[in-house]
């Protein structure tokens, strides 16, 4: 994971609600064994025509889109399937921070891991971000993950949430698989206490 | 009542029985029992593994199946998707070199994930069960805590058999009464989710209770289960009781014996304590319940088959208001139409929903000594090979072949069109799957989520369809 302590980007919105991962990313897209590419497929059926050609109008097919780093969306981004292509997908495309009203549980989960900064606003914010990227569209905002705030460019700063544990390994670029074999030997201390719930699974494997 | 005296529920108590690690500023160390894999969301995480050098922790614990690509023709019929393709060997390679049992392609076990699962006994009421896949929150009718996670999450699990969770908060969902002839479980959780949105459950998990979820069988509990995640709710669980002893024993994976008495005894402390409390609560009146329809792109948009479809106009936000417009064009409805005697051109019963055999039996005596309508195109995928040959045995494919409809091998299939199966620009499908948003089923296509009930009566006229309207 790459370390994220500060960005200074430009934004672009896909206003819609509810955006389901089957929306970000196809299922069609998911036969695949590496994590390259994705970004080619983000968005494909709003952001290509049946011929394979962009639709012009679509906010990712602009220049506006490819300069933008923050994705500012409706509320519930995310939601459906558990594919981490989903993140993965938005990262290939060059942004680094999705800014919603609310996330879906997994996908946020998933953002978290990769570094993919999820950032919760109030409706308010969330308003005034909209409206900031169809008037002046150039405007970049600041998010500083350390201190946990937007600094919009009439100055004000809006603090987000984010677990200390998430926020410190993305600060640092750190994998969470580190914190978990740290504590290897309390899971085998787990798995010695609890012989009765541990090993219910009868029969041979297959 | 729990041994220090402080009621808790079901989730309470198997997250308190598998948090490892519980430090301040971090999420729980959860211990996973069972952790099931696909070739979809899996090879990237066996990747990681090769890169860093780690075997998989407990590959007894890990148990692999391919569902999603999987075609649904004729095992005779080469695969000829070479991405698919090279899914499967990718996954037949990790197993191999993990030590990993796989239940591959042309196993008698093979199957969706979360329909084997069940049916092999390695779902078991108290487990953590998670896979790379959101439906994971199917085994949750088991008593289970169960649910999706992403490729990342899937490579701590193989590595370390553990995961990092912050503790959900709980939502009760209190279904009393029983429900009327004609309405099954897919409507009560239908109706569930166009009542709490599909955001509604975001940062709980569920427990479904009440005398109508006592009453139903274990294969309608998990078509409950199943759809929590449509309601936000990684997780959704019933606590265990006679029925689900009953369904595990005698399962290849369910203890024996000795054993089987002390896990049931163990089993048995599981259920809600008498005074535990939920963080939120919602009581759904089954005796009021109808058959349930969609009638738009995700599956919150849902309505009583007798009601017209909804007015963006009365909605209250802006942005509400242009969601709903957004899917009604896409779908290419009005307002207010009713979308009984709609023509649809699909009908597909299968999914990790409703695809088990009391699903097919249910459908099978409704379409019995009747035909599939000409502009219908039915097609019945069973959940695994195992229900497959049951369903044979018991000569339930001549129903649909009789009828006209279209008997397939065992996978996902239409509900996530991976494998070719699919609704073509434009189509409408009656779909007892668990998701309607756009292009799901195929680019273009449009999906009316309905229990196999209404799915069959529908297939049946050739329009939408009030199964009650057919019922003795």
């Amino acid at each position: 994971m790459e370390q994220f302590t500060t960005l200074t980007a430009k934004m672009v919105s896909i206003p819609t609600e509810n955006i389901d991962t089957d929306q970000i990313i196809p299922a069609r897209f998911l036969k695949v064994t590496d994590k390259n590419g994705l970004g080619e497929n983000l968005f494909f059926d709003w952001r290509y025509h049946a011929d394979g050609s962009h639709k012009e109008d679509f906010i990712l097919n602009t220049e506006q889109g490819r300069q933008a780093k923050i994705l500012v969306a409706g509320d519930n981004f995310g939601c459906g399937s558990s594919r981490e292509h989903a993140p993965w997908a938005i990262m290939g495309y060059g942004f680094q921070a999705v800014i919603s009203t609310s996330f879906a549980d997994i996908f946020r989960n998933n953002s978290l891991k990769l570094g993919l900064l999820p950032v919760i606003v109030d409706e308010e914010t969330h308003y005034q971000l909209m409206s900031l990227i169809e008037e002046e569209p150039d405007t970049e905002i600041i998010i500083d993950l350390a201190d946990q705030t937007l600094q919009l460019p009439d100055g004000r700063k809006v603090k987000f949430p984010i677990d200390n544990f998430s926020k410190n390994c993305i600060l640092n670029g750190v994998d969470q698989l580190g914190y978990l074999h740290q504590h290897a030997s309390k899971v085998e201390a787990h798995e010695a206490v609890n012989p009765h719930r541990v090993n219910t699974l009868a029969g041979s494997s297959t | 009542m729990s041994q220090n005296g402080h009621p808790k529920t079901l989730f309470e108590k198997i997250w308190d029985n598998h948090v490892v690690v519980d430090e301040e500023d971090s999420p729980s160390v959860l211990y996973i029992d069972l952790h099931l894999v696909h070739e979809v969301t899996s090879p990237q995480a066996f990747t990681g593994l090769r890169e860093k050098g780690l075997k998989v922790r407990r590959p007894d614990k890990t148990i692999a199946t391919m569902d999603h690509g999987i075609p649904t023709t004729s095992p005779e019929i080469p695969i000829s998707d070479v991405l698919v393709l090279k899914q499967i060997s990718q996954l037949e390679k990790n197993c191999n070199d993990f030590g990993i049992p796989l239940h591959g392609l042309y196993s008698p076990n093979r199957g969706i994930v979360h329909v084997i699962g069940p049916e092999l006994g390695l779902t078991q009421p108290g487990m953590t069960i998670v896979c790379g896949d959101s439906h994971t929150s199917t085994h949750g009718a088991f008593g289970a805590l169960a649910f999706g996670i992403g490729t990342s999450e899937i490579e701590h699990v193989l590595a370390t058999q553990c995961l990092l969770q912050v503790k959900p908060k709980t939502y009760a969902v209190k279904v009393e009464g029983q429900l009327p002839k004609g309405v099954s479980s897919k409507d009560i959780i239908l109706n569930l989710i166009s009542r709490i949105g599909i955001g509604g459950g975001t940062g709980h998990v569920f427990e479904y209770m009440g005398e109508a979820i006592r009453s139903l069988s274990m294969e309608e509990r998990m078509t409950i289960c199943n759809m929590s995640i449509e309601g936000g709710a990684r997780a959704g669980m019933v606590g265990p009781d006679d029925t689900t002893f009953e369904y595990i024993a005698g399962r290849p994976h369910a203890p024996q014996g000795e054993a089987w008495e002390a896990a049931v005894e163990e089993w048995r402390t599981l259920p809600t304590d008498e005074g535990a409390t939920f963080d939120k609560e919602i009581v759904i009146d089954a005796n009021k319940l109808e058959p349930m329809i969609t009638y738009g792109t995700n599956p919150g948009m849902g309505m009583l088959i007798t009601q017209p479809v909804p007015d963006p106009m009365q909605f209250g936000t802006v942005s509400e208001r242009q969601t709903l417009e957004k899917a009604l064009n896409y779908m290419d409805l009005q307002p207010g139409q009713s979308l009984l005697g709609k023509p649809v051109d699909v009908v597909f019963l299968g999914s990790c929903t409703n695809s088990r055999l009391s699903d097919l039996r249910l459908a099978a005596s409704l379409l019995k000594g009747k035909k599939v309508a000409d502009n219908i195109q039915m097609m019945v995928v069973p959940g695994s090979q195992q229900v497959k040959q049951q369903a044979e045995a018991e000569g339930i494919d001549k129903i649909f072949k009789e009828a006209g409809a279209d008997w397939r091998e065992a996978g996902c299939s239409m509900c996530i069109a991976m494998n070719g199966d699919q609704l073509e620009p434009g189509q409408y499908a009656v779909s007892t799957s668990n998701r309607n948003f756009e292009g799901r089923q195929g680019k273009g296509g449009r999906t009316f989520l309905a229990s196999p009930l209404t799915a069959v009566a529908t297939a049946i006229t050739g329009q939408i369809t009030d199964v009650r309207t057919m019922l003795d």
